[in-house]
């Protein structure tokens, strides 16, 4: 079991890592439209 | 302070869009801010909106002040314009942004803390070292400081807000439960081991965070029908600089116009409209013939024909053919802004139920809080560890949440369905009275029927067919003034622009065309020598006597016959058409359990007639306006519910005395309509649809009311017994205000029904040429 003292502090480290990922994903924009990307396959123009 | 006799005109009003309204606590320290301020007419905050209207007396404040106030009151105010600022959609973005990131964090925080809770909840006594449990605890405290740090910082920042005014919001309760559930669980994992609840925390800023968000998207989609108006508006316009009438076309038109910011756009400015472009501006053509689409504005989504003389609102999308048109209103004297401003007039009026609770929600919360306190202190002679817990559950639990939300979430729903079929509701009580409404009275002319010249007869008597008629008669009736003429014209618009994009060869072709006044047109097509006008004036081509099996079908109309040089062609009668869709509504009100009754200036005969054709029994006919009054009065007087169905103008006593008054948008200018609703697109359907939303609106709130108070009278001794857990308190409170958002956002779904497809408006016959 001493391996858990080993993985519980990694698996706090990499919630904060996927953390960072969210927030940068956020940050570039992903997540402001949600809808228009699926409407926009139906434009032909595009 | 909420209201104020609304035929005093106040010196200046706005509409603030502010961040970080959550409740009606929030509302009411708003208005109570500003309310102090000097030569504050009216302040009306609302909860549904985010957004606060204020009428105020210019010499005495200045709109600076309004929103310094709002600003040290704890909350970030900016001015709504009608036009619609870039800033403002930034800021909203930004403020979207956050709020998910924040959701983000606490939702993950959550998920991770939960695991590290598992081992604890499953092991047995003794079966886990005290090493890995006092780690397990530390990794649960390191990932909820995130979540009690940033994502709980707006339910902090309220609370704060609330104690800073020295008054009790909904946020203090829940900021209260969470931070001693935090405190208590740190205290059992750094000094004397315990029980912890760090999951309990996370996700109870979780979920309400989650259902935060929810509702400001379900918020947004409600006031979405404005901002969709808003953002119809286009940024620039093709200006010319000097214009003249002469150029042939507008295409080909030798002045190129500059293009300009709309915002810049003066009162008789001309601009060019290019196919699929927005109108700019509201005005009237000048040049062209086209289709415009003005589903937006008006909720008709088929689109309306408009030619020389015409008027255009800004917003429409012109279809078919570019246009000239003179700018006749800007900015806020346009309709686009006076739609935006009566919306919103009525999404801030409060019904009179929320207005009681809101006087009540202060009491309401402290005697939560002296709940909670009473049942931890009953807990703590009982079993003192579970103490704590029990007051946490029963802080939570009863966060009046759900029951703030049930009116207005209810209320901006059915209003925003409303908008998007072209029913404005400009009078917050009008939705809560129509329901009730059981005795429609109608105006006749304008409302019933169009109120203008339009074809409504047309019959075949040569060898042409009733689509090449009406193009034929169009196209010789195109340059002329006469009223009867445009009507023509009008009526044969859709077919000509729809042979234009099909470069169809059934367009006849004309030369040598003599208007003789009060005649006719004579005008050579194809060849052959073609008369349009009165049957004596066409008949004198060729000599035949008008026909007597049309002269007696359509006899009671006005007349327009056509003719060549071989005999007669056709005839159209004109005359004052019924709405298509009218006898529907009728029948629909009656259905519904209402009374009808038309009143008409009109004499006994033409009232009868259209009263027969709709389907009204009961006709009061030649009516001053002063009788119409003393009538619907007399109605009042034996119980009825009255609803006033006019145009707007010469009814506008009467619609003052009704219970409700619904006013046709086509007549009056809009931004002087007095009536509670309007009807944007004139379509008879939109009446009864609007009644059946009015009616499943109160329907709806008097669910979500139930739902609210039942959920609390349960909850509570639930939650003071010791049977729920903070967590399952935290989950109860935020399910039970989403079931209300949910059950409210059901009033957006359901459309009119048009049993008969409502062609161009403007030619009632125009489907059935097309299809001869």
């Amino acid at each position: 079991m001493e391996i858990l003292y080993l993985l519980v502090p990694l698996s706090v480290l990499l919630v904060l890592a996927v953390g960072v990922l969210f927030w940068w994903s956020l940050g570039s924009g992903q997540f402001d439209d949600l809808d228009g990307p699926a409407q926009r396959i139906l434009d032909d123009d595009d | 302070m909420t209201s104020s006799p609304p035929d005093r005109e106040p010196a200046a009003e706005a509409v603030l869009a502010v961040e970080g309204i959550h409740c009606t606590a929030c509302t009411q320290l708003i208005e109570l801010r500003v309310g102090a301020l000097p030569g504050i007419a009216a302040i009306e905050a609302s909860l549904a909106t985010h957004r606060v209207r204020v009428r105020w007396d210019a010499a005495a404040t200045t709109l600076r002040d309004i929103v310094g106030a709002i600003a040290r009151a704890g909350y970030r105010a900016w001015p709504v314009t009608a036009g619609g600022s870039g800033a403002q959609r930034a800021e909203q973005r930004r403020a979207r942004r956050t709020a998910l990131w924040r959701l983000f964090v606490a939702g993950f925080s959550m998920m991770q803390v939960m695991m590290y809770a598992f081992p604890a909840y499953l092991a047995i006594e003794g079966e886990m070292s005290a090493d890995i449990d006092a780690l397990l605890k530390i990794a649960s405290f390191v990932l909820t400081v995130p979540v009690l740090v940033y994502s709980a910082a707006p339910l902090y920042a309220g609370a704060w807000r609330d104690l800073r005014a020295r008054r009790v919001g909904m946020d203090v309760p829940v900021v209260l439960g969470i931070t001693v559930t935090f405190v208590a669980s740190a205290w059992s994992t750094f000094i004397v081991p315990g029980p912890v609840y760090y999951d309990s925390v996370s996700m109870f800023v979780f979920l309400l965070l989650g259902a935060r968000y929810l509702e400001s998207l379900a918020r947004a989609r409600a006031s979405g029908a404005i901002d969709a108006l808003l953002e119809a508006q286009p940024a620039t316009a093709l200006r010319f600089d000097t214009w003249s009438p002469t150029a042939t076309s507008a295409a080909s038109s030798t002045q190129a116009p500059r293009e300009v910011a709309a915002d810049s756009l003066r009162t008789g400015d001309h601009v060019l409209v290019q196919i699929g472009a927005s109108i700019p501006a509201d005005g009237v053509v000048v040049q062209g013939m086209s289709l415009n689409d003005e589903a937006l504005l008006t909720g008709e989504s088929h689109p309306v024909a408009c030619g020389v003389g015409d008027t255009v609102t800004g917003g429409a999308i012109n279809l078919t053919a570019p246009l000239v048109v003179r700018v006749t209103a800007v900015g806020p004297d346009s309709r686009a802004s006076a739609i935006v401003r009566m919306m919103e007039r009525a999404a801030n009026r409060k019904p009179a139920l929320l207005q009681l609770a809101d006087r009540h929600a202060g009491t309401f919360l402290w005697a939560i809080m002296a709940l909670a306190l009473a049942a931890g202190l009953a807990w703590w002679q009982i079993e003192p560890a579970r103490a704590l817990w029990v007051a946490v559950a029963v802080l939570i639990v009863t966060c009046p949440c759900a029951l703030s939300l049930a009116a207005p979430a209810a209320q901006a729903a059915a209003i925003g369905n409303l908008a998007r079929h072209g029913v404005l509701v400009t009078q917050g009580h009008a939705l809560e009275t129509l329901a009730r409404v059981n005795h429609f009275v109608f105006d006749k002319t304008g409302t019933l029927t169009t109120g203008r010249m339009q074809v409504i007869d047309t019959i075949v008597l040569g060898e042409l067919e009733a689509g090449d008629l009406m193009r034929l008669a169009g196209r010789l009736e195109a340059q002329a003034v006469h009223p009867v003429a445009q009507a023509l014209a009008m009526a044969a618009a859709p077919l000509l622009v729809a042979d234009k994009q099909q470069a169809d060869a059934n367009t006849p072709l004309l030369a040598d065309s003599i208007e003789t006044p009060g005649a006719g047109i004579e005008a050579r097509v194809n060849g052959r020598r073609v008369r349009i006008g009165s049957p004596a004036f066409t008949g004198a081509l060729h000599g035949q006597p008008f026909p007597a099996h049309a002269a007696t079908r359509l006899g009671a109309h006005t007349l327009v016959a056509l003719a060549d040089e071989a005999g007669w062609l056709g005839a159209f009668a004109l005359g004052d058409g019924i709405r298509p869709g009218a006898r529907a509504m009728v029948a629909a009100l009656r259905d519904a359990g209402c009374r009808v009754t038309m009143l008409s200036g009109d004499h006994l005969d033409a009232a009868s007639r259209v009263a027969a054709a709709v389907g009204i029994d009961d006709v009061q006919a030649a009516m001053m306006p002063e009788k119409k009054t003393e009538s619907v009065a007399a109605l009042q007087r034996s119980g009825s519910v009255i609803a006033m169905v006019g145009d707007g103008v010469n009814d506008a006593p009467v619609l003052a005395r009704a219970h409700v008054s619904i006013a046709m948008g086509s007549g009056a200018p809009l931004a002087q309509t007095r009536s509670d609703m309007v009807l944007m697109s004139a379509r008879p359907a939109d009446l009864s649809h609007a009644v059946a939303v009015a009616r499943r609106t109160q329907a709806v709130v008097r669910q979500n009311i139930v739902w609210a108070a039942a959920y609390n009278l349960v909850a509570i001794p639930l939650a003071a017994a010791g049977v729920l857990t903070p967590w399952m308190a935290g989950l109860g409170m935020a399910m039970s205000s989403l079931i209300v958002v949910g059950n409210s956002m059901r009033l957006w779904q359901g459309a009119p029904h048009t049993a008969v497809a409502p062609t161009f408006s403007t030619a009632p016959h125009a489907q059935d040429l097309k299809a001869a």
